[in-house]
């Protein structure tokens, strides 16, 4: 556990491919409080959007550009994005 | 530097990248859209990525080949936005002064790209289908049934 500091975050929340059009949208926010993970951000994605709950509990995440563990910590202002089974080249 | 493109490559631009006297062996990788017995009729890919990440983690994927390979340049390009089939979606030359190092070094980074690099690809077929590709290469299975990652 990495999480960092106490009050609210807000958290801009990014969705790409298959997860974007399950949920609909490509970008939301959500309010998390402190401290909190980028699986706390998830937990309240599948909360607060009935369609996020046909996202995977634990996708690959990223936090400001670069993958993390679910139990990353998250600050206010961060970044999180949920990343579908990377399938590149 | 950008290593994202929406046209197709070049492989001269990337070649003049790397090459100098002093590096002896260039290996060159292109992965192609493919349209096999397994793809049934696939007529093109449409790539899509989160374009921020790629940039920084080509970036760092580079870094990472440069601190094994100190003697190599390596170059890369990918692809996005819809690649007709036989088309390059990624081209990687790296130059060494010897050949082994720019084998494995440009093995490195493919295979880097395969595991870390967020881009996505749907598959586009004569059928007029459409299907979101795994790493694996097959077709995903149904939301439902959507892989977790620990």
């Amino acid at each position: 556990m990495t999480a960092r500091g106490t009050g609210t975050a807000t958290i801009r929340v990014r969705l790409f491919a298959r997860y974007a059009e399950l949920v609909g949208r490509a970008e939301t926010a959500v309010s998390v409080s402190l401290p909190a993970t980028v699986g706390d951000v998830v937990r309240r994605l599948r909360d607060e959007i009935p369609a996020a709950r046909a996202l995977p509990e634990r996708p690959l995440a990223a936090v400001n550009l670069r993958q993390v563990k679910l139990d990353a910590g998250v600050r206010d202002g961060d970044e999180v994005a949920l990343l579908p089974p990377i399938a590149g080249g | 530097m950008a290593y994202l493109t929406r046209s197709p490559i070049s492989l001269d631009t990337l070649l003049a990248e790397v090459s100098a006297p002093e590096r002896g062996g260039t290996c060159v990788f292109l992965g192609t859209v493919r349209n096999g017995p397994e793809e049934q009729g696939v007529t093109a890919i449409e790539y899509s990525a989160y374009e921020e990440m790629v940039e920084a983690e080509f970036g760092r994927l580079l870094a990472d080949a440069d601190g094994r390979w100190p003697e190599a340049r390596i170059a890369v390009r990918h692809r996005l936005g819809v690649i007709p089939s036989g088309e390059a979606s990624i081209a990687i030359a790296a130059a060494a002064p010897h050949r082994a190092q720019a084998f494995d070094a440009c093995r490195f980074v493919i295979e880097e790209v395969k595991r870390r690099i967020p881009v996505w690809k749907k598959e586009l077929r004569i059928d007029g289908s459409a299907t979101w590709v795994d790493p694996s290469g097959r077709p995903t299975a149904r939301p439902s049934d959507l892989p977790s990652h620990a």
